[in-house]
């Protein structure tokens, strides 16, 4: 009898190539490697450097998100996209993906968007596989039991030429989430609560899995959200095991096994859950009835407090008082009834179809606040349409807000969608370091529900108010 | 990549903990298509003013950071976006070695193939490394020690094949490539499942 395994080591099993010993890491092959504009082009100058070709187009994909306009005349209108270096970016991704052999979701693709939202919308992110990107919110996938994980780009060229990483085999880190989340609280207050909890470095070393009735309860949205921002605990993949939640959100994508084959692969996907006996290097336990809708008030996502509570005391900390300084803030105050400048709805941490319902519930028959610069952002073209073809955007529009197309925007600014210098922004978004989103900027991470109601009402708001 | 066995250097410190890549290279200068010239753009908006004129108050931008290719930093270094630019604008900038007392993953993993050193420190030698900023320490990979100018040293962890890489300017790729047969077989392996 084989010794019980967690989820996280039956993909890591399934996947070495060569296991580590004492001197040497694994040689682990990788199934599915997602690129993008920004993080790949080095990685491909060193494969012509060496002379080397793409060992695996065919479990390569790509598309364009970071760098690329959310503004429909610069997408599809013909005009030009405002920043030069981006353009170049762009351009490079195209000629790049054409001379190996990739397939590009461009520009005009009906079917882009974030890397991370259309991974698991096409059906490409399955259980059991091993995903990598050159990106750190990769972690998302692990939403749909994959073991999958942010690389950079001398890794991405790794991947290019052997289809595989020398990774040593990380520590599995338990948060068991018990307990009914209550109205106005959702997976965004819930992740944030445990970054609060194990700290932004408190995951480091570790891959996460997330297990307990409230996460077997999320949506597959929801659940994506949770393990989109396990990176931001430092861990570098979150997981949650397959279920038949899973399976009905996969089934009948554009590139999920089909047929026969997904009954096979059904099959298999069932054995992935972690054996009851399996044992955890750490555990983390989590009530979840006692969460209230979360803001971060500081400069990493760890900083955060209820949207009722009051910012903590902490003497002797110089980075803290800078921190709070930074944000204009000051220990013992309350960041509820501050004003607000910006609202960002979007991201791969919350720009999925439930996020925008979210947003939207709210919105309804309600107008932004004067004053206030709404953007609402959908993580991908396909995003965009389901949102359409509900109305959402009429409601966003009417109530004042932008509708964008799809793409990072916001979240990181690389594309020219900045919050201004001191300007509060409530994002759904997944950090608020300094200058995250524009130099100067004042990041308060939030849910969608959050965002919304600090939008109507100009000020930092407990969502419960209005619903 | 050259091989690197010691590294003696006066240090500069960052004492703040979680300072995360975006500081490290803020998003606007990922444009880049190319690894070089990024030191000009190392910790961005905290080095320059509105203005675009170095802050003489930043530590960096002081005549006694001249020189130093050790960075003594606060814990979680480098956490955040996996960003290979935040050790190419380090190493651009000249610093060989990042101390602390916790470094980020993927940001370590991404510094050792650039031949930065990610050297972790027991939380006492860390704190005497803050207190007394441009000490002149020697990092010597073959012992996984940092010798402090009292002579005293802190051991730090360092993965055997890293340190084999590192020491021997080994690339890992050379040595993924040799590993193609058993690549193969493990395709041909899980075709077969």
């Amino acid at each position: 009898m084989t010794a019980p395994l967690t989820l996280f080591e039956k993909v890591w099993r399934s996947h070495e190539v060569v296991p580590e010993t004492a001197d040497t890491p694994a040689v682990l092959y990788i199934d599915l490697h997602l690129i993008h504009e920004v993080t790949s082009p080095q990685a491909f100058t060193a494969l012509r450097e060496r002379g080397l070709r793409l060992r695996r187009p065919d479990l390569t994909f790509a598309t364009m998100d970071h760098s690329t306009p959310t503004r429909t005349e610069q997408v599809f209108g013909g005009a030009p996209i405002g920043i030069e270096a981006a353009a170049r970016q762009v351009r490079e991704l195209e000629r790049n993906c054409e001379a190996f052999g990739v397939e590009l979701l461009g520009l005009h693709d009906a079917r882009r968007g974030i890397v991370h939202i259309i991974g698991p919308e096409l059906g490409l992110t399955q259980p059991g596989k091993t995903v990598v990107c050159g990106d750190s919110h990769t972690s998302t996938h692990g939403a749909l039991g994959a073991l999958a994980f942010g690389i950079g780009t001398t890794e991405v060229g790794h991947v290019f030429a052997t289809q595989c990483l020398l990774q040593r085999k990380p520590r599995t880190l338990a948060v068991n989430v018990h307990g009914r989340l209550s109205a106005g609280v959702g997976a965004k207050d819930l992740i944030l609560a445990i970054i609060g909890r194990i700290g932004v470095g408190g995951g480091t070393g570790h891959v996460i899995e997330y297990r307990g009735e409230t996460i077997a309860g999320l949506d597959m949205d929801a659940r994506m959200t949770v393990c989109n921002m396990s990176i931001e605990a430092g861990a570098r993949a979150g997981m949650i095991a397959p279920d038949e939640t899973t399976f009905r959100y996969l089934a009948g994508r554009l590139r999920a096994p089909q047929g026969e084959a997904w009954d096979g692969a059904l099959e298999r996907w069932r054995q992935l859950p972690g054996d009851p006996a399996a044992r955890f290097d750490r555990e983390v336990d989590i009530d979840a009835a006692a969460l209230e809708p979360m803001m971060t008030y500081g400069t990493n996502p760890g900083m955060v407090i209820p949207v009722g509570g009051t910012i903590p005391e902490r003497t002797d900390d110089p980075v803290f008082a800078k921190s709070l300084a930074y944000m204009g803030f000051a220990p013992g105050e309350r960041i509820q009834e501050h004003p607000v400048n910006v609202v960002f709805v979007g991201s791969c941490t919350n720009g999925r179809l439930s996020d925008l319902r979210a947003a939207a519930s709210l919105l309804r028959g309600r107008k932004v606040a004067t004053g206030v610069h709404m953007l609402v952002v959908p993580g991908s073209q396909q995003v965009k349409r389901e949102a359409e073809a509900e109305g959402l955007d009429r409601i966003f529009i009417e109530a004042g807000a932008e509708w964008r197309e799809s793409g990072c925007s916001m979240c990181l600014g690389m594309n020219g969608d900045l919050v201004p210098k001191g300007h509060y922004a409530v994002s759904t978004s997944n950090r608020n370091f300094e200058g995250r989103q524009g130099i100067g900027a004042r990041t308060l991470l939030a849910s969608p529900l959050t965002a919304a109601a600090c939008a109507v009402r100009g000020r930092v708001t407990d969502p419960r108010e209005l619903i | 990549m050259e091989p690197i066995r010691t590294l003696r250097s006066r240090t500069v410190v960052l004492a703040a903990n979680d300072i995360d890549t975006d500081q490290i290279i803020p998003a606007r200068f990922l444009t880049t298509t190319s690894r070089e010239g990024l030191g000009e753009h190392l910790f961005a908006d905290w080095r320059y003013g509105p203005d675009g004129a170095p802050r003489a108050d930043f530590v960096l931008n002081q005549p006694q950071a001249r020189g130093c290719s050790i960075l003594v930093a606060g814990h979680n270094f480098g956490c955040g976006s996996s960003r290979e630019h935040a050790p190419w604008a380090l190493s651009d900038f000249g610093v060989r070695a990042v101390v602390s007392t916790q470094i980020a993953d993927i940001f370590r993993n991404n510094a050792l193939k650039n031949g930065l050193l990610p050297v972790i420190v027991e939380p006492g030698a860390h704190r005497w490394l803050i207190e007394h900023p441009g000490a002149e320490v020697t990092i010597d990979l073959g012992s996984s020690a940092l010798t402090l100018p009292g002579g005293e040293t802190a051991r730090f962890p360092l993965e055997p094949f890293a340190r084999y890489c590192l020491m021997n300017g080994v690339d890992e790729l050379g040595f993924l490539l040799e590993r193609a047969a058993q690549i193969s077989a493990y395709e041909a392996r899980s075709a077969l499942a």
